[in-house]
Order: structure tokens, then C-alpha cells, then sequence
């Protein structure tokens, strides 16, 4: 019988990610996929990143994760959002050729020491004494391992609606996980039903691009990945039409005929991405609504109209399309559809993405109740990671609110739950701030060294630029400008008498580093790129001090981990609701516990005195 | 870590309150107050004063590190404690730099984290915080029941959708998000902002936050409540004659009570009403007696009180003229029991109570002049728009923060739930 240390079940983002994670940790790893052609298959739609998103990204790549290098090479049009507003809301995105996606994804993954893929669907876990400790293959070939991850998708109990019809199905063209979603009933797992939807697929030939406006990427395009500094494909443009009245016409007319309005679905959908029934529904005032024609690759004439996703009836579907200009003559490739889709309540895990209740078993991605590629990979990591080291029995890795925007998913996932499919917003970040998409690998590479999932090119990458950046912000911080010295310069400030450093100069939008160079030679020497990121944090330099006592407060509460045998109810003094609430949540911290609603500070208090009664029997 | 200070004392009688200074600051705030400070843990006596003008005499006593109550430098003021002298302490150390009041159960969490407390000690804490953070919010609700809560509640609604047009504008940046929505999000945040300045002048706060407690005495129709409230007040506060249902409205009196502020409430009797203005009256009078820190319940023999008693209640037994009864019994009339009436009043307000009322107000006032403080930046910079946006939403998001005990808790769901109400988004 074969043994890995740890198995990743799905071939996904998040699955991919995972297995990658574990492998790079030195974890003999396994992933087991349906079919090794899917690995890095984007189901929705061609693009990395975004908001929130593209942030996550970053924290990956900062990770070593194969995410942010796979896109860049597959990258045809690149555009950082929100350029004009400040660094900490710029979020790099990218539109990727799908075939080139995965082919960076499918190669990486050979590559990768100590990753084996394995063809096969997986129909049961192996137990021994209440823990995961392996796969039953539907062939009945058992594999053992240290540790499982299951990045399951949209695949267990998938169904997929198009109209009144439905056909099961993990995505158009797979067969869904039905023995596997079965035995998550059985585990007693508390499981929930979530959808989704993707528009129809357009044939690029039969568009009329001519009377369509384009939308262009960046002129200075911005990558994903630390590591690269340049596209390493032809960059496109993207068209841009819109929704018209005698869309929104065919639309209501057969709204019965659509599966969501049709009573054909149970699942809740998330309100981010509605369908375009829900669009013409809710806002009957909008007369259009804007529609990207989304290449799906350099090669490849799909294009996929990112703004229409739907239900309805594929006929109803030709004909809104049609009625949409630039697509009066349009081709559907493929049909859109929503597809639904059973969850686990995210609150059965522990911030490791463990089970709970089913040590050895690990949950990322589409499966928590998330949506989105991004969302999906960062789970991954931390799934992979966590497995890794589990397998190992090394201490886990955890990632604060106050450090990560994977941290503030986590925390939200197994802490709140989810009542939509999940999606990053930078708004969820309370550090907003200090957590951005530029210093993603200042903020996580030195953790990820430390853990051992960063390889030595990355780590000499990032040791070099730490240290000119400490540099740079020493030799800015040290040189200073009275207001008339820095106008004889044209440096132009209030002239208010007061000294302000280079590093404060540089941090306001009028000051460019060229002229503080020029001003004092020795500031030449910063490097351009280097000079740029210290502008980046210069800027919140003021605020993110304010934010550091809330910042330690948190941190000092995550460090009281709770272990998930706490006897709450042996704790007089707390009243019964609230033992009944902790007991239920199971917080693997104080910072957790702290979260839940209606848990005063004098609960708190007790069990902190109560972790520290411990901590000191332990120790003595 | 901030140096926090709170009134550590219950309000009694005997008219001491203790305010503690805990932190790395706490002996210098303390020195900026008294001048120079005793031995540690030597008590001495000292004149405070802010900018030269003497608050009060006070016993100053100083704690090392590691050797205090949170094991943390700390610093104790024994002031004569009236509520004007301790909240014009409070609110010169609140203005001090770095030092901020203490959040309820804080104290006991230092203690905690430095290893000065034991679980025991904690459970019997335990209760006691929770009191405080009780009363508070009893405060904070008698607060917003009368005309503020209107205000405070628009303040949270302007609040709420300033920040969810700014969260749009930066998380849906690629989307059909209007631009005006800038102008509107400033627009509101500045009617908070002068809103919150008026009441911070005491325009109209000063009026309706009021200073110490309010005393509800219920009872049913002619059971002497009135009479039992001018003889409490030494005066004739209330109509008061021999006909069922004389009062018609909730009549306040504002009496000093063994050294408590405490406003005494005459509600019309609670009966089944009789006419429709009485029976307005007695909603009221429901009303406000549910929302006061105490009720005294007037009785009559052996009748059951109308609305349920909380704990602490007092119940007494009326008109003790027209004969003996059961446990405390007054009469208005003659006098008899008004003076053990008073103790047990005063003693149920400070121990309940303790510090919440002076310390609730002096927070929301600490709240507000944050709010303004960080509302107003946002406006600055929403002037930038769109770059700095980021700081702007962090400018309302601490202003919404700061005045989380008014205005209750915004978070980010509560901003997608009016996002995706208000605009189509979404692709």
C-alpha cells in the first residue's frame, strides 16, 4: 500500500495550492484529481486578482505559492485597480489565457519535488481511532497518508441548471462526488447548499468588435508575483458593450424559465455576483448594465461576457445575447448555468483548516462556503502548510488578522461562518493600511522562511530587497530639510520653519524622490524601485503607528490558544448562555473567543485565568 | 501599552471616590496633577490642579511596578467625591497624551496578564465587571431613550451609509459606482460632525444627559407616591390630592440623595386607564420606570406590584400613618421611614451603580470629541478624492469606532448589506 504524507483530494486552485504547499514544506505528497488535464482549470471566469483579491494573491506568492507565477505567465492584459487611489487599495488583476493557466499550473506541478499526481476519484476516507489517516480510491485501492486535504470545489452533490433542466455535475463536463459527499453526511459534518453561475460562452468570431469600445491594460503593467518584472506573453485589449431595454424585455418575459426564478434552486447565491435576472429584477430602473468580452486566451476564440452570468433556458440566452450590440450575430459556445452545491459550515474548522471533530482531515477552498480562485488558493496554502506540519507533528502555522488578509479570512471563516459564498473586500480588513498588496512579502516571506516553504531563490530575493529597504530607510530618515532648504531645492512644503525628514517628504504626493535625490547626493544611491516602496509606507506611516497598540492587543490574545478540550462549563462564574456559546464555537484562541457576539470581558478574564491556572501546572 | 485610568470606587456615603491611574504613565500623570508624589505606597496629602487652578484635596498614594493591583506602575487619587470634582478630574487626565479611561473588566485583565490574580479572584471579579458593563449600558439606554436616542439614531445612519458609498467607491472601483456618491458620503459625515459638535457644547446635552440617577416610584393610583415624593424632596414637587389618578404626567424631581445626584420620577398610578390621557400617562409612566437605575415599589397590603421588580428593587409598604405593615414602611405624610427609605435607596444606587453614571458620561464625551476629531479628517481628505480614499474610510471608520457605545456596532456585512441595496454591482 502506498504511503504519502500528506494527500491533497482535488485538482483545483485551492487543491493545487495545497499540494504545492505540502510539497515544498518536504512532505511526500500526493494529489489525487478526477483528471490530471483539469489541474489549474479556471471553471469561471479568465482572470486572476482584483481587489482584495489581488491581494491575496500576493500573500501566496509571498508564501512561495504557485498562484501568482502561474498567472503572470499566463497574463495577456494586466491593470492594477484603484491606480489613482492610495497603495493600500491598489489591487493587481489580470486576464489570463486559460490554456496557458493551466499549462503553467500542469508544468510547476511536475516539477515539484516530492508532488506525485495520482488519476483517481476518491470514494472514502481511512479512519483509525477518530483520525483521517488516508483515501479509499473508487477501485477500492487504499492510499494512507499522515494527513488529508479535500478541496472538493462545487463537486459535492453538484448540480447543474440551465432552464427548467438539470443534470448532476461538479462543472459542465464532470461528473460530480456523490459517494464522497455521502460520507461527509455521515461524519455528522454540518453541511450547507450554496450556488453560483457563469454566463454563456461566446464565439469571438461572430462578435462585431468593430463598433464596440476597448478597453486596454496598463501601459505599465504590474505583475502578480515578486519575482517577475514583465509580461511573458502578447497583451490584448478586452471590449466593453452593455445590456440594452429589449435585453432587459427578454429577459423579464421569461424570467418563470430560469432556474433561479423558477423555484428550481435552493441554494443562496452570493449578491457580488448576481445573474442577470437578478440585475433586471432588482434594479428595474437601470436601463444597461455593462458588459466586459473577456478574451479567454491568445489562441482561443471563446470569449466569456463577464456581467450576464445566468440560468435561463439556452434559447432565451441566444436571444438576449443577440439583442446586445456587437452580438447581433453572436455564436454561444456554451451555454451559462448556475450550479448548486453542498458546503461545510466553516465554523467545524480550527484556523489550521483542520476538522474539529476529524483530526487528519483538512477542508479548502469552495468547500468552506468561499468563492473565488483567490480565496480558494490562499485556503490551500494554509490547508498545505498546516497538513505539512501536522503530518510531522510540528506546531502549526497560523496567520494573524492584524498581518494578513488570509488571516482575516480565516479568522472570519471559522469564526462567523458564512451566510453567502465568501468573498475578500479590502473592507474586511480592520489593518487596511498596513496590509497591502506591495509589502505582501515583507509582511509573510520571513514567516515563510521560517516555516520552511520558501525555496532559496525567493529567500535571497527577498533578503536583498529587505535590506536595501532598511537601508533606503535609514538614509531617509536621517536626512533632513528645513522648509526654505527644501524649496531652494523645489521641494515645495508649508513654511512653517519645521524640519521634516526625507522619509516624510517623500510620503506626500507632491514630492518626488528624483528631487530629494538631487537634493542630497547620498539619497541617490536608494535604488528607484526600493525608493518607490518606502514612498508606499511612508505614506502610512502616521496612521499604521496609531494602529500598533489595537495591533498588539489582538496579537496578544491570538498567542492565548485555547485548547479545543476546554471544560467551559467547570467555569463558575460564567453564565450558562455564554458556557453554552463557547462550548458550541470551540474558539482556538482568547483573539476568537473575543469575537463571538454577546462574550463580555469578564468571560474573557475567567478564561484567561483560567489558561494561565494551566499554563502553570503544565510548567511546574 | 495606554496608561488607563477609571473611578475604582463605589459612590457611598462616606463621599470618597478613588480614581486609579494604571500604565507607564500613570506616576507622571499623576505628578502633572499633585505637583511632586509621596513614597510609594506612602500615602500623602496633596492639592490637585489642572493649569493652576486647584479641583481638589486629595490622599495621593503611589504603587511600584510590581508591587499594584494590575502590577503596573499605578496611582491612586482619594478625592472628596462629588461628581463634579471626580469628573473634572476624569476629564483633565482623559485630555492628557497616552493615557485614556480603562475599558470595563481592563484593570482586572492587566492584573491578569502580569500574573497578579489567581482564578478565584477572577470569579469573584467577575460579577463585578459585568455589573459595570451593565450599568453602563443602563446608563447608555436611559441616555438615548429621551430625545438624544432620535439624534443618535440618524448619527448611526448617516454613519452607516457615508461608509458604505466610501467602501463601494474602493471595493467595486471597476464597477458602475457613481462618483457623486464622494460628494454625498462628505455631505453626511458632515451633519454628523456639527451634530455631534452641538452636543458636545452642551446645546442640548446638557440638558438631556443627565448627571446621576433616576428613582422610579410606581404604585397604583392614590398610594400616597406623590406625597412620599415631597416629603423625599422637602418641598411640594407634585400635585398631590386625595383623587385617583392626579398625576397625570411623569413628573422629575432633581434632589441630592446622601451625596448622589438622583432624580426622583412620580409616575401617574399604574390602574387600568380611564380616559385616553390617562392612559398615555400611564404608558409613560411604564416606560420611564422600566428604563430607571431603581424602582420603588409603593404597596398597599399585601398586592401584587404591577410591573415585574429587578433585582434590587425596593419594595415599601405605604401611608404606615393608617397603620402597621410588613418590612420598610413610610408615610409621606407623618414622615415615618422617609429617613431609612433614603439609606436604602442611596445604598442600592452606590453599590449597584458605583461609578458608572459620572464615568459613562465622561466616556461618551472622550467618544464624541474623538469622533469629531476623526470625522473631520475624513472630510479633509474625501476633498483629495480619489486619491487618499483609503484614509478618508479609515477617518469614518475610527469615527464610527470611537462612538460604537452610542451608535452600537457598524461592520463591514452591515456595509455590503446597503452596498448591494443600493447599487447594481456585481458582474
Amino acid at each position: 500500500m502506498k504511503h504519502f504524507d500528506v494527500i491533497v483530494v482535488g485538482g483545483g486552485h485551492a487543491g493545487a495550492e495545497a499540494a504545492h504547499a505540502a510539497a515544498r514544506m518536504g512532505a511526500a505528497t500526493a494529489l489525487v484529481t478526477q483528471r490530471r488535464d483539469t489541474i489549474g482549470a479556471m471553471s469561471c471566469n479568465p482572470a486572476i486578482g482584483g481587489l482584495g483579491k489581488g491581494h491575496l494573491v500576493r500573500e501566496i506568492d509571498a508564501m512561495d505559492g504557485v498562484m501568482g507565477r502561474a498567472a503572470d505567465r499566463a497574463g495577456i492584459q494586466f491593470r492594477l485597480l484603484n491606480r489613482r487611489k492610495g497603495p493600500a487599495v491598489q489591487g493587481p488583476r489580470l486576464q489570463a489565457d486559460r490554456k496557458l493557466y493551466s499549462a503553467a499550473m500542469q508544468e510547476m506541478t511536475a516539477q515539484q519535488p516530492g508532488l506525485e499526481v495520482i488519476e483517481a476519484e476518491v470514494a472514502d476516507f481511512l479512519m483509525k481511532s477518530g483520525r483521517v489517516c488516508g483515501v479509499v480510491l473508487r477501485d477500492g485501492a487504499e492510499i494512507l497518508a499522515g494527513a488529508v486535504v479535500l478541496t472538493s470545489g462545487t463537486f459535492l452533490r453538484g448540480v447543474i441548471h440551465i432552464g427548467d433542466q438539470k443534470q448532476e455535475g461538479g462543472r459542465v463536463g464532470d461528473a460530480p462526488s456523490n459517494a464522497l459527499a455521502e460520507r461527509m453526511r455521515v461524519l455528522g459534518l454540518p453541511l450547507g447548499r450554496l450556488k453560483t453561475g457563469t454566463p454563456p460562452r461566446l464565439d469571438g468570431r461572430s462578435i462585431d468588435w468593430s463598433v464596440l469600445e476597448q478597453q486596454p491594460g496598463d501601459a505599465e503593467p504590474v505583475m502578480m508575483s515578486f519575482l517577475n518584472k514583465a509580461p511573458f506573453v502578447r497583451q490584448v485589449a478586452c471590449g466593453i458593450t452593455h445590456t440594452n431595454m429589449r435585453t432587459h424585455d427578454i429577459i423579464r418575459a421569461n424570467l418563470a424559465r430560469s432556474a433561479m426564478y423558477g423555484g428550481h434552486i435552493d441554494g443562496v447565491g452570493p449578491r457580488y455576483c448576481p445573474s442577470i435576472e437578478d440585475k433586471v429584477v432588482r434594479f428595474a430602473e437601470k436601463e444597461s448594465h455593462q458588459i466586459f468580452l473577456e478574451p479567454e486566451g491568445l489562441d482561443d476564440h471563446t470569449i466569456y461576457p463577464n456581467g450576464v452570468s445566468t440560468s435561463l433556458p439556452l434559447e432565451v440566452q441566444e436571444a438576449y445575447i443577440r439583442s446586445i450590440r456587437g452580438l447581433e450575430n453572436c455564436k454561444i459556445l456554451q451555454a451559462g448555468y448556475a450550479i448548486e452545491y453542498d458546503f461545510v459550515d466553516p465554523r467545524a474548522l480550527n484556523p489550521t483548516l483542520e476538522l474539529k471533530d476529524l483530526p487528519g482531515l483538512f477542508l479548502a477552498g469552495q468547500i468552506n462556503g468561499t468563492t473565488g480562485y483567490e480565496e480558494a488558493a490562499a485556503q490551500g496554502l494554509v490547508a498545505g502548510l498546516n497538513a505539512a506540519l501536522g503530518a510531522r507533528g510540528r506546531e502549526a502555522a497560523r496567520f494573524s488578522r492584524a498581518e494578513s488578509y488570509i488571516g482575516v479570512m480565516i479568522d472570519d471563516l471559522v469564526t462567523r461562518g458564512v451566510s453567502e459564498p465568501y468573498r475578500m473586500f479590502t473592507s474586511r480588513a480592520e489593518f487596511r493600511l498596513s496590509l497591502r498588496a506591495d509589502n505582501a512579502d515583507q509582511r509573510l516571506t520571513g514567516l515563510g522562511i521560517k516555516l520552511g516553504c520558501v525555496g532559496a531563490a525567493r529567500a535571497q530575493v527577498f533578503e536583498a530587497k529587505t535590506e536595501a529597504l532598511q537601508k533606503g530607510r535609514i538614509a531617509l530618515q536621517s536626512t533632513s530639510f528645513s522648509p526654505s532648504e527644501a524649496l531652494s531645492h523645489g521641494i515645495r512644503v508649508n513654511q512653517d520653519g519645521q524640519r521634516r525628514s526625507a522619509y516624510v517628504l517623500l510620503s506626500m504626493n507632491d514630492v518626488a524622490f528624483e528631487d530629494l535625490a538631487a537634493a542630497e547626493p547620498k539619497l541617490a544611491t536608494i535604488e528607484p524601485e526600493i525608493a518607490e516602496q518606502l514612498a508606499r509606507e511612508a505614506v502610512y506611516a502616521n496612521y499604521i503607528g496609531r494602529q500598533s497598540a489595537e495591533i498588539e492587543a489582538i496579537q496578544r490574545d491570538e498567542a492565548w490558544e485555547i485548547p479545543i478540550s476546554f471544560a467551559y462549563e467547570s467555569l463558575s462564574g460564567l453564565s450558562s448562555e455564554l458556557k453554552g456559546k463557547l462550548a458550541r464555537a470551540r474558539p482556538a484562541s482568547l483573539a476568537q473567543a473575543a469575537r463571538i457576539d454577546g462574550i463580555t470581558p469578564a468571560a474573557l478574564g475567567l478564561i484567561l485565568a483560567r489558561l494561565r491556572q494551566q499554563k502553570r501546572s503544565r510548567s511546574a | 501599552m495606554d496608561t488607563i485610568f477609571a473611578q475604582a470606587s463605589a459612590r457611598g456615603k462616606a463621599g470618597v471616590a478613588v480614581i486609579r491611574i494604571s500604565g507607564a504613565q500613570a506616576w507622571a500623570a499623576a505628578r502633572a496633577l499633585a505637583g511632586d508624589l509621596p513614597a510609594a505606597r506612602t500615602a500623602g496629602l496633596r492639592v490637585l490642579r489642572a493649569e493652576g487652578e486647584p479641583l481638589d484635596t486629595a490622599l495621593v498614594l503611589c504603587f511600584e511596578v510590581g508591587a499594584s493591583f494590575t502590577g503596573e506602575e499605578i496611582a491612586e487619587l482619594h478625592l472628596h467625591g462629588s461628581a463634579a470634582t471626580v469628573g473634572a478630574v476624569l476629564r483633565v487626565l482623559g485630555e492628557m497624551s497616552g493615557l485614556r479611561l480603562a475599558e470595563p473588566g481592563e484593570f482586572t485583565r492587566r492584573a491578569l496578564e502580569n500574573g497578579r490574580l489567581d482564578l478565584a479572584q477572577v470569579e469573584a471579579l467577575g460579577d463585578l465587571i459585568d455589573s459595570e458593563t451593565e450599568a453602563q449600558r443602563r446608563q447608555a439606554l436611559r441616555v438615548l431613550s429621551g430625545a438624544i436616542g432620535k439624534l443618535v439614531d440618524g448619527w448611526r445612519a448617516d454613519l452607516r451609509r457615508a461608509a458604505a458609498l466610501v467602501a463601494a467607491s474602493i471595493d467595486f472601483a471597476d464597477e458602475d459606482v457613481p462618483q457623486e456618491v464622494v460628494a454625498e458620503a462628505a455631505v453626511l459625515i458632515g451633519r454628523v460632525s456639527g451634530s455631534i459638535a452641538r452636543e458636545l457644547t452642551g446645546s442640548g446635552a446638557a440638558e438631556r444627559i443627565r448627571d446621576g440617577f433616576e428613582v422610579a416610584i410606581v404604585g397604583r393610583p392614590n398610594a400616597g407616591k406623590s406625597t412620599l415624593l415631597n416629603a423625599l424632596a422637602g418641598r411640594e414637587a407634585a400635585i398631590t390630592s386625595a383623587q385617583a389618578g392626579t398625576t397625570r404626567d411623569v413628573i422629575e424631581v432633581r434632589m441630592d440623595l446622601g451625596g448622589l445626584p438622583v432624580t426622583l420620577l412620580d409616575t401617574a398610578g399604574l390602574r387600568a386607564a380611564g380616559d385616553e390621557v390617562e392612559a398615555i400617562g400611564i404608558s409613560r409612566a411604564l416606560e420611564r420606570a422600566r428604563a430607571a437605575d431603581l424602582r420603588v415599589f409603593l404597596l398597599d397590603g399585601g398586592e401584587v406590584p404591577l410591573i415585574a421588580p429587578e433585582p434590587g428593587d425596593l419594595i415599601v409598604q405605604g401611608k404606615a400613618d393608617l397603620g402597621a405593615g410588613f418590612g420598610l414602611a413610610v408615610s409621606g405624610l407623618t414622615g415615618q421611614g422617609v429617613d431609612a427609605l433614603i439609606g436604602s435607596i442611596s445604598t442600592v444606587l452606590s453599590e449597584r451603580a458605583g461609578s458608572a453614571g459620572v464615568m459613562t458620561r465622561e466616556r461618551h464625551r472622550v467618544a464624541m470629541r474623538r469622533a469629531i476629531e476623526a470625522l473631520e479628517l475624513a472630510i479633509v481628505e474625501l476633498g483629495f478624492w480619489p486619491e487618499r480614499a483609503e484614509i478618508a474610510a479609515d477617518g469614518i471608520d475610527r469615527g464610527i469606532r470611537a462612538l460604537e457605545s452610542l451608535v452600537g456596532r457598524i461592520d463591514v456585512e452591515h456595509l455590503l448589506d446597503d452596498i448591494f441595496a443600493s447599487f447594481c454591482i456585481g458582474k
